[in-house]
This record gives structure tokens, sequence and C-alpha cells, in this order.
């Protein structure tokens, strides 16, 4: 037998006990891998944390989500439609490549193409042009005041690098054969990836050449992630002691690791909006008795349903706290959100009766609920408490719950009537939520409401360069669209990070951790 | 006897044929893995266009005569989740699965033969009642409690123990394995006793049954008679008659140690072939599920064809018959 040289990987407690006094290194978990390193072929939650702590965006963002100079230093709109950056120099890729301008614009145009899943969040981008190699111009196809925001999704790649491993072009699934950019990352940003084993381990390096080090001295030498599918086990793994940050503490044990004494726990309300839909664009529903006609169409209707549900009563006992009471769709956190519009419409079973009558149905109808088990916190017995409220007022919705492989496309096809989603945020601006749960193009809303006049104001509202204007726009918008009761908004999440103490993480509002904010006490 | 083989090695193709056909057919109900490979933004057109890509608007006998030609030549796709070729990737998880069913194996029969014939043995004693009545718990239950428990005693209450995955590994060639340290040593033993724990009283219950069957045979009585010890009977005489049937169920078993090492793999986040499965079934990743059922079907065909021959092999009628 060939014995090839012993490749000794680092994961156990044992092991770590020994190795933690020399370095500072950060084990954790949370129940997903990345699906690939490459940032550019995957717009998923995790994927972009990995993405964010070795790679950089023109413009980054900090855990408040708040901008930041990445790559560029500076940038300044020159006409309605030009942006000129201009980039940060001496930056070196990890591999020792200078970072130029080509870099920028290979990045941008490889994140357009068509096997990349970014190029919905950069739509409005017409071209990005090297004007000298510290200088970039992006052109828009019309004026768009979030492309700022737009851009922070954007991580910038080696171009030479790529050329060289063959992956100027992002993951098709057609050529059957991984990628190098599957498993290898080369990028400017904190830390360095040492290791990548899918769903078994991915150890990141601290870049001891990373241009930000000086403004932000971060002590995290070691970056070590595993995930664990298991919520029992992930829980045991942090109470053993062999691990330092649990991303997603199941909220039922939340306050056993508290009163454990070793542990922190931080909560933030995400940027994201959990609600029901209702159909009230076809001529009769699919899954209800009442034939030539469709309840929902009646907004009496709708407010009814609204006034049913007892969102309090979800947040409280169901989320265990975990979630914040929502009347808007637009969430905290998110530009254009505004607190007055955030409050749902008073718990009352019995005035939702009585519109109920007023629209014809006194004894109620029957709907089909459409619900994701395996997606939110908790969806299964948040849409289980609903039938029953729903019950109180005579709507009988018959529960369909599926996992979000089978219950996502009927959303996207629009073949639902009643169905639980959830938004949130990549460019943290309101209208990403607006047109995306608004507008009848838009593949994640199933309401088939029409207001042509809304449709008019989101439309224009991406291309408004006027602050001033352009907040009214939001604001008419968002009042139009909760007036017309289309959706039934339920909560806004709240997030919960565990930490050990003695190392402290600040949350970051869309749960996806950058740890060059991390520090270990010293 | 070759006559024998071939039709027992075609009907194993028939099984093999069918077992995926019905995988695939299944496939049917695990829902779309488009709306988990793009993200929420992507179009109408970027949906459509990707599944057409992937071949999933293809009529089901096309989709599966195509997997069926390629798996025949080993090449299984592309994982939708992990963007890695299928084949590859049973090959990195194939050591963690084979080295916990192995551990775990060793466990069962080592600690279900030895306690079966002390039960068998001394009947009456008080040890036996306390193990047999033990063993009923480990029967009854369900194999994700026994493991969660074991994790909270041995890994958060005492520490001893790591709570997941499989400690350092160590290359040889393609395997890699974790017997060769300390810690892959200490990561292994929770999962090995928690998949193990079934089968051994299992085991046990049915080499104390054997047991007690043949020491009151005829022919236990006569060595008695003759002034054998008892030691010389119980390990010459009466051990090896009962271990004929208990050899042939350990093989079946073995399969079942594979396809039960789903959920142990799950709690203890073993990186091994189930861990894989169980991910691909909640991401509808096709191309993983049908080449890791397919490979399940193989093995417990193999287990199946290789105990048919050994039949024939140890039986002199079936033999003659053949010939």
């Amino acid at each position: 037998m060939i014995i090839r040289p012993f490749l000794i990987l680092l994961a156990t407690s044992a092991l770590f006990a020994s190795v933690a006094h020399a370095e500072n290194v950060l084990r954790w978990s949370s129940q997903g891998d990345a699906m690939t390193m490459d940032s550019h072929a995957q717009n998923e939650g995790q994927t972009r944390t990995f993405a964010q702590q070795v790679e950089d965006a023109l413009i980054n963002r900090k855990p408040d989500l708040t901008k930041e100079p990445g790559l560029a230093v500076s940038w300044k709109l020159i006409n309605p439609t030009t942006w000129e950056f201009k980039l940060r120099a001496g930056v070196k890729f990890h591999d020792g490549r200078a970072f130029s301008a080509d870099d920028v614009v290979f990045s941008f145009k490889r994140a357009q193409m068509p096997t990349s899943d970014l190029k919905d969040l950069i739509t409005t981008v017409a071209d990005v042009v090297k004007v000298d190699p510290l200088t970039v111009h992006i052109t828009t196809k019309g004026p768009d005041p979030i492309l700022l925001d737009e851009i922070t999704n954007i991580f910038i790649m080696s171009k030479g690098w790529s050329e060289e491993h063959k992956v100027a072009v992002p993951q098709n699934y057609n050529g059957g054969e991984e990628t190098y950019a599957v498993r290898h990352k080369n990028g400017t940003g904190p830390f360095k990836l040492e290791l990548r084993e899918p769903d078994v381990r991915t150890v990141m390096v601290k870049n001891a050449d990373w241009w930000g080090l000086k403004d932000n001295p971060h002590n995290v030498d070691r970056i070590i992630y595993t995930p664990i599918r298991n919520p029992a086990t992930r829980i045991a793994a942090l109470l053993s002691g062999e691990l330092d940050f649990l991303l997603d503490p199941p909220v039922q044990d939340i306050a056993r690791i508290e009163a454990s004494g070793m542990f922190a726990i931080q909560k933030a309300v995400s940027p994201w909006t959990i609600f029901l839909g209702m159909n009230s664009g076809r001529k009769e529903l699919t899954s209800s008795s009442v034939k030539g006609k469709n309840p929902f169409a009646d907004i009496r209707v709708r407010k009814a349903v609204n006034m049913a549900v007892d969102v309090n009563g979800i947040t409280t006992r169901i989320m265990r706290g975990f979630g914040q009471p929502a009347g808007s769709l637009v969430p905290p956190g998110v530009y254009g959100y505004d607190k007055s519009l955030d409050t749902h419409l008073a718990f009352d079973a019995e005035g939702a009766k009585k519109l109920l009558a007023e629209a014809g149905y006194p004894t109620g109808f029957d709907v089909r609920l459409d619900c994701p088990n395996d997606r939110y916190l908790n969806d299964e017995p948040t849409c289980q408490a609903i039938v029953g409220m729903l019950a109180r007022i005579g709507v009988k919705a018959a529960l369909d719950l599926k996992p979000r492989t089978l219950h996502f496309p009927k959303v996207q096809t629009k073949q639902t009537d009643f169905y639980m989603y959830g938004w949130g945020t990549d460019t943290t601006d309101a209208h990403n939520h607006l047109s995306f749960l608004s507008l009848p193009t838009s593949t994640t809303n199933a309401t088939e409401y029409s207001d042509p006049k809304l449709f008019e104001l989101v439309n224009a509202m991406a291309t408004e360069i006027d602050v001033a204007k352009r907040d009214a726009m939001i604001k008419e918008a968002s009042v139009r669209l909760r007036d017309a009761y289309s959706y039934v908004p339920l909560y806004h999440p709240i997030i919960a990070w565990a930490t050990r103490k003695g190392l402290n993480i600040p949350i970051t509002l869309d749960n996806l951790p950058h740890f060059q904010f991390a520090r270990f006490a010293p | 006897m070759i006559q024998h083989f071939l039709r027992r090695a075609l009907q194993a193709v028939a099984v093999m044929a069918l077992a995926t056909l019905v995988a695939f057919l299944l496939f049917n109900y695990v829902g779309d893995p488009v709306s988990n490979m793009l993200g929420q933004e992507a179009s109408r057109e970027d949906r459509e266009g990707l599944r057409e890509r992937l071949g999933l608007n293809d009529p089901f006998v096309v989709q599966f005569a195509r997997f069926a030609g390629k798996a025949v030549q080993g090449d299984f796709g592309i994982s939708y989740r992990l963007q890695r070729p299928v084949a590859d990737l049973l090959a990195e998880r194939l050591p963690a699965t084979i080295e916990l069913v192995f551990a775990s194996a060793i466990f069962a029969v080592a600690l279900g033969v030895s306690l079966g014939i002390f039960t068998a043995i001394r009947r009456e004693s008080w040890i036996s009642r306390t193990i047999l009545a033990v063993s009923l718990v480990g029967v009854s239950l369900p194999t994700f409690v026994i493991g969660i428990g074991l994790i909270y005693l041995f890994a958060v209450t005492l520490g001893w123990l790591p709570s997941f995955g499989r400690g350092d590994v160590v290359q040889l060639g393609w395997w890699s394995t974790g017997l060769l340290t300390a810690s892959g040593l200490k990561a292994l033993l929770l999962p090995a006793v928690t998949l193990g724990l079934f089968q051994m009283t299992f085991i046990l219950r049915l080499v104390r049954a054997e047991m007690l069957e043949v020491l009151s045979a005829d022919f236990i009585r006569t060595a008695r008679a003759m002034g054998l010890t008892e030691r010389m009977i119980n390990t010459k005489y009466a051990l090896k008659n009962a271990g004929l049937p208990v050899i042939t169920i350990i093989g079946l078993k073995l399969g079942e140690l594979i396809a039960f090492s789903i959920v142990t793999e799950t709690v203890f986040q073993w990186p091994g072939m189930g861990l894989l499965f169980i991910q691909a079934v909640s991401f509808a990743d096709i191309p993983i599920m049908a080449a890791y059922l397919f490979m399940v079907a193989l093995v417990f065909v193999l287990i199946n064809l290789a105990v048919d021959l050994l039949y024939v092999a140890l039986d002199p009628r079936l033999r003659g018959r053949a010939a």
C-alpha cells in the first residue's frame, strides 16, 4: 500500500485546546453549508457569508448594513447614468496578483453572464469601462438611485486567476464537471481560504496583508466552519465547548444557552417580512367551492382576513418572541421603512365576521392555504395557528404543508390562491420589496393584485434620483400596497446569535457574519 | 453451479433496474430543484432556462434512459447542491460510511455473540436477566434518541468524547481514514455504538435462542454423558452448531447497517453517504439521490447474491440439484 504524506487536518476539541494558545481560532457552525465558493454562481446566504470573508466588493457593508469603501475609495456621479469609482491602490489578491481596474471590469461582466446568479441584481448596469488602472466608470441604462446598494453584492475576482483556472464563466451545470472555483477562492479580503471540504469543514486563515487591517486590526487568526444539520447536535456541540459561535441556535434552546452562563446571546430584527398572500386577480379561486367569483377580489374579504389573524399571538406564543409583529411588507433596516406604516390591523374577529357578511359571505368560504414546512422558523405551527384563527370567522382554510422545493414553485408559477412567503433584501432599499411583491411581472408575487398607479410609482422610483421626490414615491406606494390588503404581513423575524464569552462578534442584520469585526478578548 | 450463478446474476440485474426505476418515479414528488439553485430574485426566464439545461422538462422516460445510460458507465452527473460530480462525492463519503458500519458491526457482533452465549449458559443468573431487560431498550428506542442521549452524556455532561464529526482523518491514497488518529477513534465511538446497538441486541437474542435450542439437543446430552467439560461442550459443540444461522443473518444485517446509517450520520454530522443523501432529499438534488439509491440497491443485491451462493456452497443438497 502506498501511504501518501499524512495530511493531518484540524478538527476536534482535544487538538484545538493545544492550538488555541498559539492563535485565536474561531470555530463556528450553522445548519447548512455554502453551495459553492464561486460567489457569482449563487445568490444564497451561506455562499455570500464565505464570499465576504475572502473577497471585497467595490463598496462593502458593515454589520449594521451601512456602506463603507471597499475596493473603491471614492465614487461620484458624473452624469445621471454614469458613476465614477476611484480604486484602492496597492491592493493584492491572495495569490499575489495586483488588483486593478481590469479585475473590476472582468468581475462585473462575469456577474452579468447568463450562468451567473447575480445578474438579476445588476440588471440596470449597461457597461463597465476602465478609464485608467485605478478608475472605472459604471454606466446604467437609466438613472439608478440604488446602484451603490446593488453593487455591494458583486464581489471582485482576479481576472488573471480566473483565466488561468478556466473559471472566467460562472458555474454552469452543463459541463458535468467541477469548476476550479467551486472549492477555491482568490480574493482581496481579510481571510484566505485554506481548506474547503464541502459539508465537512472549511478553514480560513488571517490575511496578514489585508488592506483594511490597519483601520480594523482584528485578532482572528483562523476560522473553522463545520455545518451541523441536526439542531440538537448543534446545541450539544456549543454547550460542550466544541464551538465558539453558533449562527442559528434553535429558539427553544436559547434560554438554556443563556442559563449556562458561558455564552452571550445577541438579537436583532432582520430586514425580512414573513407574510401571507391572497390571489385577488383571478376570476375564480382554484381551491374553493365558491364558483363564479373570487372572494379575495373583494377588499372587504381581504381586510377581514387581515383582522382575523392575531399577529401578536403568533409572535409571542409560536415564535417565542423571535418575531416582531408586522404591518408593512417593507421591514425595518431598509431604506424607505416607515414605522408608522408597520402596525398590523387590530385583531378583531367580530369586526372581520361583519365585513365578511357585508361582502356576501356570512358563513365564510373555503380555500386552500399553501405553506412551506422547512423554510421559515416555525412556519408549520404558524400556519396551523392561522387556520384556527380563520376558522373563527368562518374561513375554512385547508392547510397544504409542503417542503420548500414543492412550495416555492407554486408561488413562482402562481398556482396558489393563498400562501405563505417571506421576503428579505439584497439591496436594503424599499424598491426591492415593493417591486418583487407588487409588480405583475415578478416571479415572487402570486397575488395578481392590479393597481396601475402602484405599478407606475414602483417603476418610477427605480430611476428617480431626486431623493425627496423618491421618498414620497416610496411612501405613497407603501400606503397603496398596504391599503389594498392583498397581503397579510405577519412578522419580521428576529435573529439570535450565540457567542462564547471572551469572543465578541457584532451581529449583522442580514444574518451573514463578518469575521473581520470579531474580537477575542486578550 | 454456473447455471445457478447465471440465473441469480440475471435476477440481480433485473432487481437493480426495477429499484432504480422506482426511485426515479419517486423523484417526481421531491419538488423542483431549480427553486433552490437560483436566488429569490431570479426571473422566470432564468428558471425556465436552467430547467431546460438540466433536462428537467424532458419526459420521464427520456430522463430515466439518460440516467441509466450514463449510470452503467459510472457517470452519475453533477450534484445540484454542491456542483461537483456525484461519483467524486460518493467516493469521498464512502470511507466514512464504511468505517462507521464496520466499527458498529464489530461492536454488534462481538458484544452480541458473547452476551448471547453468556445469557444462554447462565440462564437463571440475575446478570442475564438484567442484560435481557436492558437489551429491550436497545430494540425499542429509536436511533436518534439513543444518539442524542449518548451525546448529552458523553460530550456535554462528561466532556469525554466529541459530539459531532469524524475527528482528524489521514489520507491513504483516495481513502480517508479516521482509524489512525486518536481524535478519529474517539469520534467513531458514539456513532458506532448508536448505529450498532439495535443490531447488537438483535444478535444477542438470536444467539441466545439458537444456543438454548442446541443445548437441549441429544448430542449435547451425549457429550455431557461422555464427561466432556462444560467449556468444551459450550464452545466446541454448542456454539459451532448455533453459529451457522447466525452468520447468515449477520451478513444480511450488514446491509441494513448501511441503510440505517442515514439517521446516525445525521445525528452525529458524520460525513458519510447517508448524510449526503439526507441533504440531497431536502434540496431535491436528484443526481445524488439517484446515485445513492442505485448504490444501496447494489449493496443489497450483492449481499443477497453472496448469501444465495453461500447457501449452495454450504448445502450439498442444493449443489446436487443444480449439477
